[in-house]
């Protein structure tokens, strides 16, 4: 990496007057129920923001010249409005990405799509076959991904984005993936699975090896034009430095509303420890990005910790903190997939008891049937 | 990342005239501005105020050279050259 890299990522560090990227979920309601989703999403929250709120924040959006946001859930498409706030995100300057697992991107809409370059689409998509995706995104949405993905591409909406989560069951696929980006005209995203939401109770059976890290690691080196969303710094360690910022962005360059207006400090965060403040609190979201306590903590001088004696910190940078703080980590050491296996001693201390329990569930409750037989 | 035809360093003439692409938004910073693509989608760091002022200025200047020798001393203007001619790889600026 040139040093102006390293210089300007130090001033990221310190924060930006707006977000870079910024994630904000429309709703909890979903049709799936992935095993990883990062939002325990599901049931429709009853105080998810109303479209004349939502307008408000794009207008916060706008005045603040965030160029695009990326909007997910839950599935967005969900919400009978989506399409209102897309339209008047857009009227507004303000470029919407959104990530959908398909099931309703049928071909009139991809058509009604397609003639903005200001809308930009993230398929969803966990395996390369339907096994393998439908064993985490559940049975049917392999083929449901895929049908939109056609629906795209029959309307000419352009290069498309399929968006993988990376695990231990799919990275043998990547260049199955390749492939299949490349049938659509498509760009291939790949990002790192984190032990978030409904991801903290599966993440033992799915996240990669340490073997399948190195692998990834030299697949993505071997292919600076892959999307990663700057998801795998922490595996920068290995050498060269990965394409992208190398740092953690969480309340410096990234964020996260979610579908109530909470604002955390970024997607893999949902927990009342990194919640900022709400965008329905007076200033609105600018306040909360330029002013909350949490955010200004975030963009002091971080501690080495643990790492500090490691060659290597500068590179990784010490990773996730959303993967050290859902597995019970302390923040200042290893990421608990620290490449040369630092976070696997650390977690051997932490019993997985102590990991912190969620702040908020929108799964799907699975109704108890008394009584019922088979 | 993928390239999707724009003018590549080597075809950067400084004394032509340039301008911002009219579907690039820029945002200031302390540090310079962010610019971002809606075509292409790329986004990309001006990492100077100076680099800032320069491509804003393109377009009512008479050529790249012009905009840069406005804002910088003559020592710099290589290096705002290069700076200039890896946005127009990018097709953040484009020939006017």
């Amino acid at each position: 990496m040139p040093p102006e890299a390293f210089a300007l990522r130090d001033r990221f560090k310190l924060g930006l007057e707006a977000p870079i990227c910024l994630t904000w979920e429309l709703t909890y309601a979903c049709n799936l129920a992935c095993i990883h989703c990062l939002s325990s999403s599901g049931r429709r929250d009853p105080r998810e923001l109303s479209i004349a709120e939502a307008m408000g924040v794009i207008d916060e959006m706008a005045a603040l010249k965030v160029f695009y946001v990326n909007i997910g859930g839950g599935e967005p498409l969900i919400r009978s409005d989506f399409f209102d706030i897309v339209d008047y995100a857009v009227d507004q300057g303000v470029g919407v990405k959104f990530s959908t697992n398909g099931t309703r991107l049928d071909k009139g809409r991809a058509e009604k799509l397609a003639g903005s370059d200001y809308v930009d689409i993230q398929i969803s998509l966990d395996g390369a076959d339907a096994a393998t995706n439908d064993a985490v995104r559940g049975e049917g949405s392999y083929a449901t991904a895929l049908r939109a993905m056609d629906n795209l591409a029959e309307a000419n909406f352009g290069p498309f984005k399929i968006s993988v989560v990376m695990t231990r069951q799919n990275i043998a696929q990547l260049d199955d993936f390749e492939a299949l980006a490349a049938r659509y005209g498509a760009q291939l995203r790949l990002t790192r699975l984190r032990p978030s939401g409904r991801g903290a109770d599966t993440w033992d059976q799915l996240h990669p090896t340490t073997a399948q890290q190195r692998e990834l690691y030299q697949w993505l080196l071997d292919r600076p034009g892959i999307l990663t969303g700057d998801s795998f710094f922490h595996l920068s360690a290995l050498g060269d430095p990965l394409e992208g910022l190398n740092l953690c962005g969480a309340g410096r360059v990234v964020c996260l509303i979610d579908p109530i207006g909470d604002v955390y400090a970024c997607p893999f965060v949902i927990h009342d420890d990194f919640m900022a403040g709400n965008v329905r609190d007076e200033g609105g979201f600018t306040k909360v990005w330029r002013e909350s306590e949490l955010f200004s903590s975030l963009r002091e001088p971080s501690s080495a910790g643990a790492c500090a004696s490691c060659g290597s910190y500068d590179a990784c940078q010490g990773g996730c903190m959303a993967a050290k703080f859902f597995t019970g980590l302390p923040l200042d050491g290893p990421d608990p997939e620290c490449v040369f296996g630092h976070g696997e001693e650390a977690l051997e201390a932490v019993a997985v008891e102590l990991r912190p329990g969620p702040s908020q569930d929108h799964s799907v409750r699975t109704p108890v049937r008394l009584g019922a037989r088979d | 990342m993928p390239h999707t035809g724009g003018a590549s360093p080597l075809e950067f003439d400084a004394q032509s005239p340039w301008r911002l692409d009219p579907k690039v938004a820029l945002r200031d910073e302390e540090f310079g501005a962010l610019a971002y693509h809606y075509g292409n989608r790329r986004l990309v760091f001006l990492k100077s105020r100076d680099l800032v002022e320069i491509v804003r200025s393109l377009g009512d200047a008479p050529s790249a050279h012009a905009a840069i020798t406005a804002v910088v001393d003559a020592p710099s203007v290589p290096t705002y050259e290069a700076a200039l001619a890896r946005l127009a790889g990018s097709e953040i600026i484009r020939a006017a």
